[in-house]
Order: structure tokens, then C-alpha cells, then sequence
């Protein structure tokens, strides 16, 4: 007596289903670009206090243009600036109900939380041309080849990527919204100060340096640098000196963890 | 009669709570059962676990034909589920919403916008389509809750506490949806405290508290089961009282009840329906005038303070 609709076989189930649900989160960002402008709120605020009205009492170890060292390090903020946004809109709609409509519907329980990835990378790419933009104003130029020059801005993609996933596991674990959005503007504002997103990593006190030298955001700014070839600052650890390997350490393991515990938690029927 | 639900021995433990104790139910096809309960009786854990939103301790259920732990996706396909709150998208409009559901059941585009426009229709929520869903109305935001479970229409429809925090209007329009719906040959299990709910909508009501059913049967049987209808007459003057009282013992089952103005009695009477008749013409014989006369049947509230020991 019930009308089914014709699910297709399993690969394009999950894509037709994970783009429907891509298209309620773009929505989302779309009626509250209060959320779009917070990412690259950060991004800016630090762009524009270090870099224009700082940048006479910073000066780039080594040498170089300081806008061109800072600027790598804004853009790896707009990653970071994701995890709240994303573990917000998790936690949420748990929180109302829509996660159990959800999990009721015959759809593959894990398109719900692909698709808000997706849809996240996507605001993540924007959040980045916003920023860019920002960033030449401000005098920072690529002095790469071109597909290193992309192939950075595509590191920095699939850094936001990786966060918007550690945002997603943190909305599914956590016991309320209120403390995410209290949490999460410490890790886009604290992080970036504990790496070399914005000073040397050698200008922190000594205990700190190797953390700020293993700390990811140190490695996502070390290699945009590299790739852009901007001045790069003075690390001389492995861990400063191989962000490739820091990034790869970090990057694979947190994405198949957190992509993998929330889907098996949203999949599981508690 | 074939089954569209059946629970056989469902137990769930919280830290410390048992929510479900060993519960049993069944759902004839195309029938509706009411689960009435008060508040954390266990009705949402029955329902999340019917749903396949939550995996029980121990016990067997199938809906529609498949097992709720082994099958849950043939379970999926068949349920329609409207959770104690309204589980719409606040901030997408009405129309979104179940254009949302549609594309998510693989409608494709077109389908699903159809379907759409069918449902804000059916619902009444044509006017509000393209409101964000925020700023609609309990009522309407319940009538969408229920639009999104039939996009696809279900064959075995859950409703849990439909109504809870309705005015009367929006109320009595839910019903009348739910009543539509079930003339088409849904199944429907709804839970609710509202008594007069599960009359209305149910042919048998399960009541179920503690996690476990304490009585089932049809909404009449059930206050049979409570008790004998009684009559209660009214006389116009209180003075006439005494002589009422002699003439009506002979029809009572236990001693009448004179309420505290003196002008109202209450009689538990042994044998229905004769016994009205017999009582009637005593009063009359005996010249009590009398302002009401009528014979009072137990409603399910005095069905609840009985098996449960208190009211909602
Ligand atoms: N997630 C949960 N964690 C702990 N206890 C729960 C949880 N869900 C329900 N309970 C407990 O289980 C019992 C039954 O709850 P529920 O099924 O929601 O009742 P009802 O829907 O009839 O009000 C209650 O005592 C409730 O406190
Ligand atoms: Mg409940």
C-alpha cells in the first residue's frame, strides 16, 4: 500500500541523498551569513591588527615581507574557525529532534553527516576567496608556479575539511550547544598563537616551541609558505623544518577518527 | 488478523531507570492503538525502539513485517515517525522542509516539489509555505511534523504525544488528519496522557505504566472493567432527599452517595440498565421532583486513577 520511491543501488543512493543534504546546510548559511562572516571574521581581524597596524614592531625572522609571512597563517584560521560553526549545527539539531526524523527516513545514515561536510568545504572556499581577497589588499602576493600556488589554496581546503569533521564528532559528543560556542573561538584565537601562523615559533618561550613546531596550524602555514614561496621564518627542528610530515601525521589520522566515530555514532542505534 | 506491529517482551535499561520492563504489544493492520501513559510510563522508548532509533536490551519487535534490530532499513521504508516534538527544520520554510524529505527519498527534484505542494495543501499550510518554519505556530509546526512523515506515505504511522501543548483548534485539526489517515488504511501507534485523545482516535488503548502494559482492550471495555455505569439524580428540592434515598436502595449496589449540597445522588447501581428503569418509576411513585437524571459511564481518567493510582 505505500508508495516507495525507487532508492538506487548503494553509490549513488548515498550521493543523491548526502547532496540533498548539503543543500539544507548551504540554506542554513545562506538565511544566517552571520555564520559566513564569523570564519573569516578571525581571519581578518588578525590580517588587519598584525599586518597593518602591527607591522611596524613585527618583524619576520629571517626577512621578508611580514604581511606575506602572516597571511598563510590567517588563512590556515579559516580552517579553524570552521569546528565551532559545524559542531554547533551537529549538536543542534540532535538537540531539536531532526536527528531522530532523520535516522527514521530509509536514506544512509551517514549521507546526513557527509553532506554537511561537503556543504562545509564549499563555505570553507568562500571564507577562503574572501580572505584572499583580503590578503592581496594588505600586499601579500604568491610568488610560486601557479599549480603550486593552487595546490596550496587546495592544502588549505582539505585542512578546513578535516575541521569541519572534528567540528561534526564534537557536536555529536558534546552535551550541549551553549558550551561549544563558549569553547570553540579559543581554539580559532588560541591555536594560531601556540604555532607560527603569525610569529616564529622560536619567539615563544622555549618549553613552547616544540608544540608550536608539531602544532598542525604550524604546518599548514609552513607549507602554503613554502608553496607560495613567502618568506618562511627560521625553524630548525625536524618537526619545522618537515611540515609535510607534521600535516600528513596529523591530517589522515584526525580525519578517518572523527569522520569514523561520527558515522559509526550516528549509524548505531543507541 | 494480521499484525502490523508486534512487541513481544521489550526491555531497556537506563543507568538505573528501567524504561521498559518486559513490554508487550500488538497492532492489528490498519488499526489504531493508543498508548496512554503518564510521563515517563516508557511511551517514547517504545516508540524510539519501534522506530529503530534506539536498539532494546532484550525482547523481539517487528513492524510491518521486519525485525526492528535485524531489518531496520525494511522497517524504515514502511514507518512514518512524528517524535514527541516537532522534528521540522526551524529555519527552512515549510515548503523546504518537505521538499528536503522528498529529495532525501529519492523523489528527484521534480517529485519532490509535487509532493510538496500536495502536502502544504492537504495540510492547510499552503498560505505559510514560504515562512521559515520559526515562525510558525505549534499547530502548524505539529501539521508539518506530520506532512514529513508522509512524503512517502507510510504503512505504519507513529505518533508520539501528537497533541501535547496544542490549543483545542489545533487539536481537534490533528485529529482530523490522523482520522483521515487511518480511513486510508494506515497503522497508527500514538502515545498520549490525554484519555479523551485516546477515545477518540483509538479502537484499542494499551495503558502503560512503569515500562510495562497494565491493561489493554477496546476504550469500553476498558471502563467496564473499572466499574458499573451509576446514576446520578439531581432533585429540585433538597427536602425530598430522604425519600429518594429509601426508594433508590433497593437498585444500589452499595450505600447512595449524598454530595455535600444535599441535592445530588450518586448510586452505584447493581444491574444497568433495568436498574434505571426501576429507579425512574420509584421516584417517580414516591413524588421526588427530579432537575437530572442520568446515567454516568467511567471515563478513561477514572480508568487511570484505578489502574494507576493517580490522574495525569
Ligand atoms: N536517554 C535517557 N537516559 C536516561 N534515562 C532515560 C532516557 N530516556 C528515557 N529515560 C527514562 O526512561 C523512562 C521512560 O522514559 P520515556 O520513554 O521518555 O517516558 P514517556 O515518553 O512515557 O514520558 C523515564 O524514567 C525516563 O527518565
Ligand atoms: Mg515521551
Amino acid at each position: 500500500m505505500s508508495t516507495l520511491a525507487v532508492r538506487p543501488r548503494w553509490p549513488l543512493a548515498l550521493c543523491v541523498e548526502a547532496a540533498a543534504a548539503a543543500g539544507r546546510r548551504l540554506r542554513h548559511l545562506r538565511r544566517a551569513p552571520g555564520r559566513f562572516l564569523g570564519i573569516t571574521l578571525n581571519p581578518l581581524v588578525s590580517m588587519l591588527i598584525l599586518g597593518y597596524l602591527f607591522q611596524h614592531s613585527i618583524t619576520v625572522p629571517g626577512a621578508g615581507s611580514y604581511q606575506e609571512y602572516l597571511f598563510a597563517g590567517a588563512a590556515a584560521q579559516v580552517g579553524l574557525a570552521g569546528i565551532g560553526p559545524s559542531a554547533i549545527a551537529v549538536a543542534g539539531d540532535r538537540d531539536r529532534g531532526l536527528v531522530d526524523r532523520l535516522r527514521s527516513l530509509p536514506i544512509d545514515r551517514g549521507a546526513v553527516l557527509i553532506g554537511h561536510t561537503l556543504a562545509d568545504a564549499v563555505v570553507g572556499v568562500l571564507g577562503l576567496a574572501v580572505v584572499t581577497a583580503f590578503g592581496l589588499l594588505i600586499g601579500w602576493r604568491p610568488h610560486g608556479d601557479p599549480l603550486s600556488t593552487v595546490a596550496a589554496f587546495a592544502l588549505l581546503a582539505l585542512f578546513g575539511y578535516v575541521m569541519s569533521w572534528v567540528g561534526v564528532l564534537l557536536g555529536m559528543t558534546s552535551r550541549n550547544a551553549e558550551s561549544i560556542s563558549a569553547l570553540a573561538p579559543l581554539v580559532t584565537v588560541v591555536l594560531p598563537f601556540l604555532s607560527n601562523a603569525f610569529l616564529s615559533s622560536a619567539s615563544l618561550p622555549g618549553w613552547l616551541t616544540p608544540i608550536a613546531d608539531w602544532n598542525p596550524v604550524s604546518a599548514v602555514s609552513s607549507a602554503c609558505r613554502a608553496l607560495w614561496a613567502n618568506p618562511s621564518g627560521t625553524a630548525t627542528s625536524f618537526a619545522g623544518t618537515h611540515p609535510g610530515v607534521v600535516l600528513a601525521a596529523w591530517l589522515g589520522p584526525l580525519l578517518v577518527v572523527s569522520a569514523g566515530l561520527s558515522l559509526r555514532r550516528y549509524r548505531a542505534t543507541g | 488478523m494480521e499484525l502490523a506491529v508486534e512487541a513481544v517482551g521489550l526491555r531497556k535499561r537506563y543507568r538505573g531507570v528501567e524504561a521498559l520492563a518486559g513490554l508487550d504489544l500488538t497492532v492489528g493492520a490498519g488499526r489504531v492503538l493508543g498508548l496512554l501513559g503518564p510521563n515517563g510510563a516508557g511511551k517514547t522508548t517504545t516508540v524510539r525502539v519501534l522506530a529503530t532509533l534506539l536498539r532494546p536490551d532484550a525482547g523481539f519487535a517487528r513492524v510491518a513485517g521486519h525485525d526492528v534490530v535485524r531489518e531496520p532499513d525494511g522497517v524504515r521504508r514502511r514507518i512514518g515517525l512524528a517524535g514527541q516534538y516537532a522534528a521540522v527544520d526551524e529555519v527552512l520554510t515549510g515548503w523546504e522542509n518537505l521538499v528536503l524529505v522528498g529529495e532525501l527519498l529519492h523523489l528527484g527534484r521534480r517529485g519532490a516539489r509535487r509532493r510538496a505542494r500536495q502536502l502544504l495543501d492537504r495540510f492547510d499550510l499552503a498560505a505559510a509555505a514560504d515562512r521559515p518554519v520559526r515562525t510558525y505556530s505549534g499547530g502548524m509546526r505539529r501539521r508539518l511534523d506530520l506532512a514529513s512523515c508522509l512524503v512517502v506515505e507510510p504503512s505504519v504511522l507513529f505518533l508520539d504525544e501528537p497533541t501535547t501543548g496544542l490549543d483545542p483548534v489545533s487539536r481537534l485539526a490533528l485529529w482530523a488528519a490522523v482520522e483521515e489517515l487511518v480511513a486510508g488504511g494506515v497503522t497508527v501507534l500514538l502515545t498520549t496522557q490525554y484519555l479523551e485523545e485516546a477515545d477518540r482516535l483509538a479502537d484499542r488503548i494499551a495503558v502503560i505504566a512503569a515500562g510495562r502494559v497494565i491493561a489493554e482492550g477496546a476504550p469500553d471495555e476498558l471502563k467496564r472493567k473499572v466499574g458499573l455505569p451509576w446514576l446520578e439524580v439531581a432533585v429540585v428540592d433538597p427536602a425530598t432527599v430522604p425519600g429518594a434515598l429509601s426508594v433508590l436502595a433497593p437498585v444500589a449496589a452499595e450505600a447512595p452517595v449524598v454530595d455535600r449540597d444535599g441535592a445530588r445522588i450518586t448510586v452505584r447501581l447493581r444491574d444497568g440498565a433495568d436498574d434505571l428503569a426501576t429507579a425512574a418509576v420509584a421516584l417517580r411513585t414516591a413524588g421526588v421532583e427530579v432537575l437530572d437524571f442520568a446515567l454516568r459511564r467511567p471515563t478513561l481518567d477514572d480508568v487511570f486513577v484505578q489502574l494507576v493510582g493517580h490522574t495525569t
